[in-house]
């Protein structure tokens, strides 16, 4: 069983990416699990959700205490606060500017770290920092849980079509610009 | 078969409620169910369900409206939480003295208060008396599966009863999950629309929710009593041939590890499934600990229950709610004791509430828990100082 734990804030869609990988996983033919950490819904509050991925049925429904994974939405809450509980050698996938050994020697070398400008690719693309189908990319980029193309079909499944090519785009975009250290 | 979905709690009870085709749908929103009537809302939109959607004023309304379609013969559905099955509350009670097969989702959730909108289960425990058929779902295509066979077990004339199936709010209800979902032909073929009583019909006109006075009110109850009592055995048909159609077994209870274990823990909802995935580790370091998972709450199946606490030499149930001044205090422990001590088990049966508001119920509580009732192991019941405790709780 692989567990996930993503940190954004209200409005970056960190639940909506949990939910993605979770549909990406189910299609690989997993059993996946996406859940938030349930609070009341306010835009730039930080949010915190969860995935359970496995090939049998995943029983526990608990909060995620000790993630493989950490993924970071929201570039300011890049910091040793989101990493409490994550396993050694387990995998931060983060969005930055910061290369991933510049990550390493400010966050520790306990970890793996992949880094993206999700932000930036958002603008570009959407014209808004929602960054969250960028970072289910990069995750599939640094740690093979999920194909990209499954990201995809997600994608199209969730949004209308208009909504689709552009998140399809910025799947694209991210999953080849994600740096792995 | 159907086709696996990523679908949430609150979706996979829409899907089911599409598939048995019902006539009529009244709700009010409320955190966490709000989700399940929204979809239902689309699908009838769209045409994808031929539905009556009734926007009521409250959940007063939704109940009593949905009391008034199922009277005239249609197929209904409505679903709520906390605050709104309270307010249903009332309602409860006529349309199950009424004998009318509505089926109801509760995701369950805490009652006010303070105000808090997570999980627990105040809610379904505080309709546990109105005389409906309960069900508690452990995740989403339980959820599902159940709502299909409630509509299966309610219109059967030899129980015509409400059903409620719960589920719980957010880690049940708002959690993405795969589901296998059942098409409309099949779930028809399985629980075909049936209107066996009498129905509200201008061409032969009966009486429905007139006085009785003490003449007559006495055998109302008495008939629902029987009538619940009597549904057990269509309940497990209903289970039964649902495995025969479908392939997904459901039991009244589920059993793990009863057989040898030294201390059986009892409980209901998600917390089971942290509960199962913990003994499964202590038993490799050498805990003999067994799990029950209570399915159905209502009739309670007591036979069942005690069947696998026979063997034990502690019991610990786990609730999510809280019955405030009681001389039980956890709702499940009750019946969990009653039914103990009907069979004269004399054993510690010891009561941990847990997860009130949602707070996260762990693998170190059950943990705790485990420990704490294994060190009851040898006493009789009489001997047992403190019955219940209270886990995750700041002192």
């Amino acid at each position: 069983m692989v567990e996930v734990r993503w940190h954004g804030r209200g409005g970056q869609g960190a639940v909506t990416a949990a939910e993605l990988v979770a549909h990406a996983s189910i299609l690989k033919g997993y059993y996946a699990l996406a859940f938030p950490e349930f609070g009341a819904e306010r835009r730039g509050a930080p949010v915190t959700a969860y995935n359970r991925i496995a090939e049998k049925v995943v029983y526990d429904r608990s909060p995620v205490l000790n993630p493989d994974i950490v993924v970071v939405l929201d570039s300011s809450m890049v910091g040793r606060e989101v990493l409490y509980g994550l396993k050694k050698g387990g995998l931060v996938v983060a969005n930055t500017v910061r290369k991933p050994s510049e990550l390493a020697e400010i966050l520790g070398r306990d970890y793996m770290y992949a880094a993206i400008n999700a932000t930036k690719i958002a603008l570009d693309v959407f014209r808004l920092p929602i960054v969250n189908t960028a970072m289910t990319a990069a995750l599939a980029a640094a740690s093979r849980l999920v194909d990209l193309e499954h990201l995809v079909d997600a994608v199209r499944s969730r949004f209308g079509a208009r909504l689709a090519s552009l998140n399809e785009l910025v799947l694209r975009k991210a999953f080849e610009l994600t740096e792995v250290g | 078969m159907g086709k696996v979905m990523p679908l949430s709690g609150n979706y996979a009870v829409a899907y089911a409620v599409k598939a048995v085709d019902v006539d009529v749908v009244a709700a009010y929103p409320i955190t966490p169910q709000t989700a399940v009537v929204e979809k239902l809302a689309e699908f009838v939109a769209n045409g994808e369900l031929d539905a009556e959607f009734l926007h009521v004023e409250s959940e007063h309304s939704a109940l009593s409206a949905v009391v008034g379609a199922s009277a005239a013969g249609a197929r209904v559905f409505t679903a709520t939480s906390a605050q709104g099955l309270l307010l249903m509350y009332e309602i409860m009670h006529i349309a199950s003295s009424s004998r009318l097969p509505i089926v109801m989702g509760i995701a369950t959730r805490a009652i006010s208060a303070p105000i808090n909108i997570w999980c627990d289960h105040s809610d379904f425990m505080a309709a546990s008396d109105t005389g409906w058929i309960m069900f508690m779902a452990l995740n989403a295509q339980e959820a599902h599966d159940l709502i299909i066979a409630a509509y299966r077990i309610a219109e059967d004339p030899r129980v015509s009863i409400p059903v409620a199936i719960g589920y719980d709010g957010f880690v049940v209800s708002h959690t993405l999950e795969p589901v296998d979902v059942i098409e409309k032909e099949e779930a028809l073929e399985y629980a075909p629309k049936r209107v066996s009583r009498p129905t509200l019909d201008p061409d032969r006109p009966v009486t429905m929710g007139s006085l009785a006075s003490p003449d007559w009110y006495f055998e109302f109850r008495v008939q629902l009593q029987d009538a619940i009592e009597n549904s057990r055995e269509t309940i497990s048909e209903a289970l039964r041939e649902f495995k025969r159609r479908f392939g997904r077994e459901y039991r009244e209870v589920d059993d793990f590890y009863t057989d040898d274990a030294d201390v059986v823990i009892v409980s209901m909802g998600s917390t089971t499934g942290t509960a199962l995935v913990f003994i499964e580790e202590a038993r490799r370091s050498g805990m003999k600990l067994g799990l029950l998972n209570i399915r159905l709450f209502r009739p309670f199946p007591e036979v069942e229950v005690v069947k696998y606490l026979e063997n034990a030499k502690a019991v610990a149930v786990i609730d999510r709610a809280v019955n405030a001044g009681s001389s039980f205090v956890g709702p499940l422990y009750s019946d969990v004791v009653v039914s103990a001590f009907k069979k004269s088990l004399d054993i510690p049966i010891v009561n941990y509430v847990t997860g009130l508001g949602g707070r996260a119920v762990v693998k170190s509580h059950i943990e705790f828990i485990a420990k704490h009732a294994y060190s009851l192991v040898g006493k009789k019941m009489r001997e047992v100082k403190k019955h219940y405790s209270f886990i995750g709780v700041r002192e």
